[in-house]
C-alpha cells in the first residue's frame, strides 16, 4: 500500500502572530517554524497503517525552500521519502490542484491530511482534493479508544483497512460518525486520533539520507495565482482588563449589578 | 443573475438554528451586491424544512431524496453544486458546523470556487471579507477572485434571521449523485439533556485544573445545572478522556460567544481563548495570578477552585 502525507510547514503555535506596520504581511523574521500538527498526527497514523498492511509513506509539502525541514522531520519519524514544491504564499485551491498532479503521478491508495493548518485555519485542502479528484473523504478523524487506551500504547492505527475499504470514526457535532470509504480515499486527521511519537535519534540520522525530490510548480504546471486574495491583516479588537474580585459574594454581586448577566 | 443561496443544516430531525445566523449573513452580502437570498435544504422527508426556510427567504430549493438520508460530504456537494446553478448563485454559504466545514470546500471545488472559511464580518466594500486566523491573533480581509464564491460563516457572529413578510417559493431540485463511494455506518450521539454549546447563552468551561475526571460531575455540573448552562472543555481534559470531544472549546474546537462564559481551572492557553473571547461576560477561577485567562476576564477569581466552585454553585 502506498501513502501520502501532507505537511505543512507553518509558525510554532506558542507564538503570537505579528503583523508588518503597513499591515500587508505577517512577520517571519524570528519565528519558529514547525510541521503543522495535525499533520504530525496524519504521519503517525500513515507510519501506523504501513506497519500494519506493508507499504510506503511519501510525505509532500508545498512551501519555501526551508520546508524541507519538515519533510525531514517526518522521516526522521519514519516516512519513506519526500517531496517538495516550492512555492511561496499558494492559497489552499492551489495546494489541492498540485496534490492533485503529485497523486496522479504517484497514484497512492490513501492521502492522510491534517484537518487544518494552525497558521491560515483553513480546514479546505483535504476536501476540495477530494472534491477535484471525485474521490470519497473521510474528514476530522478519531477514534472510540481514549489516548490512554491500550490501543493506542500499541500503536494500533485508528483507521481501519479492509481490502479496498476503509473505516473512519469522525468528529461531528454531538458525537462521534462512523464512515466506510472505498479506497483510493482522503482521511484528514482531527486530535484524538493518535499521539504522535518523537524522532529517535537514529531516525533522525537515517532521514538525512532519505530522498527529498524537489520539484518547481512551474514543472507541476499548475496556475497557483490565488482564488482567495488578501488585501489586509489587522489586529481583533482587544478585550478591555477586567477586574480581581476577592471572594464568591463580591464576585455574585458583580455578575447581577454590573454585568448583569444573572 | 447573481444571487445568494444558503445551504441549510438539518441534524436529528431539526433545523440548526446556525442555518439562520448563514441566512443573517447573506441578507447583508445582498444589501452589499444585491441579488436575492435564497435557500438549499438536502435530505430525506425535509418538505417541513422548506416550508420553514421559505419564511426567510425568496426561493428555497429541496433535494428530498433517500440518497440523502445522512449527511455525506460527497453527495451533498453535489447537491450544492446543482442548487447553486439553479439558484443563479454567487455567493454560497452556510454555517461553520463540523457538516459545513467538512462538505462547502468540497461543494468548491465542483463548482471551481474560491472559498473563505469561518468569515466574521465584512471589509469596506462588496464582498470583502473577514477571517480570523493565526488563532484569532489576527483579521484578515480577503476577497475571492472567482464569479463563484463559498464561504462559510462562523455562528457566532451573526445575529439570526427573523422572518420576512413574504413567503418565498419551494421549488424541487433533482440531483444526480451517482454511485457514492462513501456509505454511512453509524452515528453515536452523545445524549444531553443540555442547551448546545453553540447555542447557550451560559457556558461553564473546565480546564486540567480540575485534577481528575470525576470532578466534571462532582463540581462542574451541579454549576452549569444552576445556570442552565452548556458545558464546554479545554483540550488537555478531551484529550484525557474526561469528557466528549465535541465539548472543545477553541480554535480546533468550537468557537463560542455566550453572555456569561466562566472558565474553570483554564489557563487560557491562545488555542482556547480563540474560542471564547467574543463572550459578553468572561469569568475566571484559577489558582494561578499568572494564567493568561485574567488577561481576557472580566472578573477574576485567584482561588483554589476547590473551594469556591461549590461555594459560588451554593450561592447563585
Ligand atoms: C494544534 C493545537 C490545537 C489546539 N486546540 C485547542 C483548542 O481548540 N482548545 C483548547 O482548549 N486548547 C487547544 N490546544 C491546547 C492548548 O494549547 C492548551 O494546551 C490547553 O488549552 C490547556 O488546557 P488547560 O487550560 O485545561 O490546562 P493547563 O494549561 O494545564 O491549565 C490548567 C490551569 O488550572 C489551574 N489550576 C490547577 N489547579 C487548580 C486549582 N486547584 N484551583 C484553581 N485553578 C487550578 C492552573 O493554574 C492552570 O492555569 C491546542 C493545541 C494545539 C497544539
Ligand atoms: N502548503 C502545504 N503543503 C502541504 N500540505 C498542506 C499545505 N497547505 C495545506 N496542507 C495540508 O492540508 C491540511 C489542511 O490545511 P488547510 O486547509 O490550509 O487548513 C493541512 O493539515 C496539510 O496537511
Amino acid at each position: 500500500m502506498k501513502i501520502l502525507v501532507t505537511v505543512k510547514r507553518v509558525t510554532d503555535y506558542e507564538r503570537k502572530a505579528k503583523i508588518t506596520p503597513d499591515g500587508s504581511a505577517l512577520v517571519t523574521e524570528g519565528m519558529n517554524f514547525v510541521p503543522n500538527p495535525f499533520d504530525e498526527i496524519a504521519v503517525e497514523e500513515a507510519l501506523r497503517l504501513a506497519k500494519t498492511h506493508g507499504g510506503e509513506v511519501v510525505v509532500v509539502s508545498i512551501g519555501p525552500k526551508d520546508a524541507v525541514q519538515q519533510i525531514r522531520q517526518a522521516l526522521a519519524m519514519g516516512a519513506n521519502r519526500g517531496i517538495l514544491v516550492e512555492a511561496e504564499d499558494v492559497d489552499p485551491d492551489g495546494v489541492a490542484r498540485i496534490l492533485q498532479k503529485i497523486i496522479a503521478d504517484e497514484a497512492p491508495n490513501l492521502v492522510v491530511m491534517g484537518k487544518q493548518d494552525t497558521d491560515n485555519d483553513a480546514n479546505q485542502v483535504g476536501q476540495l482534493l477530494a472534491g477535484y479528484l471525485d474521490w470519497p473523504q473521510a474528514t476530522f478523524a478519531s477514534k472510540k479508544e481514549g489516548l490512554d487506551s491500550d490501543q493506542e500504547k500499541k500503536q494500533v492505527p485508528g483507521v481501519v483497512i479492509e481490502g479496498e475499504k476503509a473505516t473512519v470514526i469522525r468528529e461531528v457535532d454531538g458525537g462521534l460518525e462512523t464512515l466506510q470509504v472505498s479506497l483510493p480515499a482522503i482521511v484528514t486527521t482531527d486530535l484524538r486520533l493518535n499521539h504522535p511519537r518523537f524522532a529517535s535519534l537514529p531516525g533522525i540520522m537515517k532521514a538525512k539520507k532519505k530522498e527529498v525530490k524537489e520539484l518547481g510548480v512551474d514543472a507541476i504546471g499548475v496556475d497557483v495565482s490565488p482564488k482567495v486574495r488578501i488585501l489586509e491583516y489587522k489586529e481583533p479588537a482587544e478585550r478591555q482588563a477586567g477586574v480581581t474580585v476577592s471572594d464568591v459574594d463580591q464576585l455574585l454581586e458583580k455578575l447581577k449589578n454590573e454585568a448583569k448577566v444573572l | 443573475m447573481s444571487n445568494i443561496l444558503v445551504i441549510a443544516e438539518v441534524s436529528e430531525g431539526e433545523l440548526k438554528r446556525a442555518t439562520l445566523t448563514c441566512i443573517g449573513f447573506a441578507r447583508q452580502a445582498a444589501e452589499r451586491t444585491g441579488g436575492t437570498v435564497q435557500a438549499l435544504v438536502v435530505g430525506k422527508g425535509v418538505g417541513a424544512h422548506a416550508e420553514t426556510l421559505a419564511k426567510y427567504v425568496s426561493t428555497v430549493h429541496v433535494a428530498d431524496d433517500g440518497a440523502f438520508e445522512k449527511p455525506l460530504a460527497e453527495t451533498y456537494a453535489k447537491a450544492i453544486a446543482a442548487a447553486a446553478e439553479s439558484a443563479g448563485a454567487h455567493v454560497v454559504c452556510m454555517a461553520a458546523t463540523a457538516h459545513g466545514k467538512d462538505v462547502m470546500p468540497r461543494a468548491a471545488a465542483l463548482l471551481q470556487a474560491g472559498m473563505a472559511s469561518d468569515i466574521v464580518g465584512f471589509g469596506k466594500d462588496g464582498m470583502q471579507l473577514q477571517r480570523p486566523i493565526q488563532a484569532g491573533n489576527v483579521i484578515a480581509t480577503v476577497e475571492l477572485t472567482t464569479e463563484v464564491k463559498v464561504v462559510t460563516t462562523r455562528p457566532t457572529e451573526f445575529e439570526a434571521a427573523t422572518e420576512s413578510e413574504a413567503a418565498g417559493e419551494v421549488k424541487a431540485l433533482t440531483v444526480d449523485v451517482g454511485t457514492p463511494k462513501t456509505t454511512f455506518v453509524a452515528f453515536d450521539k452523545v445524549a444531553s439533556e443540555r442547551p448546545e454549546l453553540g447555542d447557550a447563552s451560559v457556558v461553564v468551561s473546565g480546564g486540567r485544573g480540575l485534577k481528575e475526571s470525576g470532578n466534571f460531575p462532582a463540581l462542574i455540573e451541579p454549576l452549569a445545572d444552576k445556570l442552565n448552562a452548556a458545558i464546554g472543555a479545554s483540550r488537555a481534559v478531551v484529550d484525557a478522556g474526561w469528557v466528549p470531544n465535541d465539548m472543545q472549546v477553541g480554535q480546533t474546537g468550537k468557537v463560542v460567544a455566550p453572555n456569561l462564559y466562566i472558565a474553570v481551572g483554564i489557563s487560557g492557553a491562545i488555542q482556547h481563548v480563540a474560542g471564547m473571547k467574543g463572550s459578553k461576560t468572561i469569568v475566571a477561577i484559577n489558582k494561578d495570578p499568572e494564567a493568561p485567562i485574567f488577561a481576557i476576564a472580566d472578573y477574576g477569581l485567584v482561588e483554589d477552585l476547590f473551594k469556591v466552585v461549590p461555594e459560588l454553585t451554593e450561592k447563585i
